[in-house]
């Protein structure tokens, strides 16, 4: 089955915006910065079955950056593994979608993530475990840019280049922007794409990674170069809170905001073009 | 033996019987006894190199992959370095993983301060989910490494990494939950955990001498401390001595104590006294700590005075 992937991405980040403004607090901007990346995985390219979500041998999605859990959850619930409704539940209490990502809790999530950088080595693990088995299957794995600033990343990207894993490919999810300020202002990771090739890593660079066209033509490549030898990081540059102009404006200030229903609807409004 | 040797023995058997099970070092796996493994199981020993972080999240990952992996290195590397790896990627993610750290206490000796653990059971007891397990000699050790295997969840281990005296007789039986009564007595009772059981019972000898009688429990497993036979022992001497090769702060002491909250019984500790270690063989530093017999005897006589 094939999906339009624009309109896919439209229906993840109005699901995002339902229920991040259901709630009226949430980390808007990376979650809504993600969504080409999550629609291209979830529903074109990994080997997953809503049906039978522990199936052994699947496509495995490790979200590092955990906070855009509310993001994983859209694309979930939109790709069948639990009702839409249940997005409404986003943080209330004994809610089964926690603000960041909880495998023992989420029907779907492959793993649990929230400390930044702890996911990435998780998802070497996993690829790891994968070589091990030799089921075939390939490991996805998305991390921040504020979260490249962990040392535990740059251990994981050594481990997996020394251990040749080629069936891991990562993506950045390079938008710019951290809590404090801008990344290069914080603690600047430029040159991203020469610190990964540095680490043995092919490296991707996509100029737009809120393009649906561009981001799966990059998942497409990076998954050909398995039996390079060597795990692949796709770096998307994006744009924080990429749908919702108002959004975008708050700059850094839109990592953790503050959205009512009213503002909630205005933005679904714009992601539909009304 | 040494203990690493029996420990690794022990892991060789697993990996024998298991692919799943796996190892997993970060340079030290020569200190750990299971240099010699990675000839052996090439498919499941990995060498992460000093990246003790990573290689807790890796194992994490293997884990929820339905490996069973074994992560190992000094005691300090092993716990306060990765509390938070430990914390997210294995307790609180549910992960099966066990950890290993070495030379506990002042038994890293001449590595010195930076690399003795006195907090590693109060940083890993503090930690919802974690089983804390210190073994006394090679017999519970070997007893004990199937009943680690088994249990579906993280374990944390301090692991003596020398020879030690054996205390367990060959036939005894291990409860990783059960502590173990190892003689009993009236007057007063010595918990005792690691390598000091011996000298708890040392000393417990010697009081006998003088007419007191000691019941000497070894808490081999710290968390969750077996409450029902602490408290039953407690209160039947009604007088209580913690031992242990570590912190008098977060460790065996604490744990007994919090057991022991709504009992009125005197307890004095035997134990690191909230200090850092310093460079030095065991001689010294158990006299430099006051974790010598004679400290062990002193302290269990002021125990009974506080009756």
């Amino acid at each position: 089955m094939s999906y339009d992937l624009k309109e896919v991405c439209k229906d993840i980040r109005c699901d995002i915006m339902t229920s991040i403004g259901h709630l009226g607090v949430g980390h808007i901007g990376g979650c809504l910065s993600v969504v080409e990346l999550l629609g291209v995985l979830y529903f074109e390219e990994m080997h997953i079955d809503p049906a039978n979500p522990r199936m052994p041998g699947r496509d495995r999605f490790v979200c590092s950056k955990g906070h855009a859990g509310p993001a994983v959850y859209a694309t979930l619930a939109n790709r069948g593994y639990f009702d839409r409704k249940e997005l409404l539940t986003l943080n209330q209490g004994g809610t089964n979608l926690p603000s960041h990502c909880d495998m023992n809790r989420t029907t779907g999530i492959d793993m649990t993530t929230g400390s930044l950088g702890q996911g990435f080595s998780c998802a070497v693990g996993v690829a790891l475990g994968s070589k091990m088995e030799e089921d075939g299957a390939t490991i996805f794995t998305l991390i921040g840019d504020g979260e490249s600033q962990e040392g535990q990343i740059w251990e994981a990207a050594m481990f997996a280049a020394a251990k040749k894993l080629d069936n891991l490919i990562g993506f950045t999810d390079y938008n710019k922007l951290q809590i404090d300020g801008t990344v290069a202002q914080v603690n600047d990771i430029a040159p991203l794409a020469d610190k990964w090739a540095a680490f043995g890593w092919n490296v991707i660079e996509v100029e737009n990674g809120n393009d649906v066209e561009q981001v799966s033509a990059a998942v497409k490549k990076a998954k050909t170069m398995r039996g390079s030898g060597r795990p692949t990081m796709v770096i998307l540059n994006t744009v924080k809170g990429c749908g919702v102009q108002w959004i975008v404006d708050l700059g850094p200030g839109n990592h953790n905001t503050n959205i009512n229903e009213e503002q909630a609807k205005a933005a679904i409004a714009e992601i539909r073009g009304e | 033996m040494e203990m690493r040797a029996v420990y690794a023995e022990c892991l060789a058997e697993m990996m024998e019987k298991d692919r799943h099970v796996c190892v997993l070092d970060a340079d030290l796996s020569k200190a750990s006894g299971t240099r010699n493994l990675y000839e052996r199981f090439p498919k499941q020993m990995f060498d992460c190199g000093v990246a003790e972080q990573d290689m807790a999240s890796i194992a994490a990952g293997l884990a929820s992959y339905g490996f069973k992996p074994w992560i190992e290195s000094f005691t300090p590397f092993a716990t306060r370095r990765i509390c938070d790896q430990i914390t997210i990627s294995i307790s609180y993610a549910r992960q099966n993983v066990k950890i290993v750290g070495t030379d506990p206490g002042i038994s890293a000796e001449l590595n010195g301060g930076t690399h003795m653990s006195m907090e590693d059971v109060g940083v890993i007891r503090s930690i919802p989910g974690m089983v804390i397990f210190e073994p006394v000699d090679a017999v519970q050790l070997r007893a004990a490494m199937p009943a680690l295997a088994a249990y579906e969840g993280p374990v944390y281990m301090r692991l003596f990494r020398k020879t030690l005296p054996d205390v367990f007789p060959a036939d005894y039986k291990f409860d990783l939950f059960k502590a173990d009564t190892l003689c009993e007595g009236r007057d007063l009772t010595i918990f005792v955990s690691g390598f000091l059981t011996k000298d708890a019972l040392e000393a417990a000898g010697q009081l006998k001498a003088e007419g007191i009688d000691c019941e000497v429990v070894n808490v081999h497993t710290i968390k969750p401390i077996d409450r029902e036979t602490v408290i039953a022992s407690a209160r039947k001497t009604g007088a209580v001595l913690t031992v242990e090769n570590h912190n008098v702060i977060g460790g065996l002491h604490s744990a007994v104590l919090e057991a022991l909250a709504q009992e009125k019984i005197p307890a004095v500790a035997i134990g690191v006294q909230d200090r850092f270690g310093e460079v030095g063989k065991m001689p010294y530093l158990r006299e430099a700590l006051g974790m010598r017999l004679e400290d062990i005897v002193a302290a269990a006589k002021k125990a009974v005075t506080l009756k």
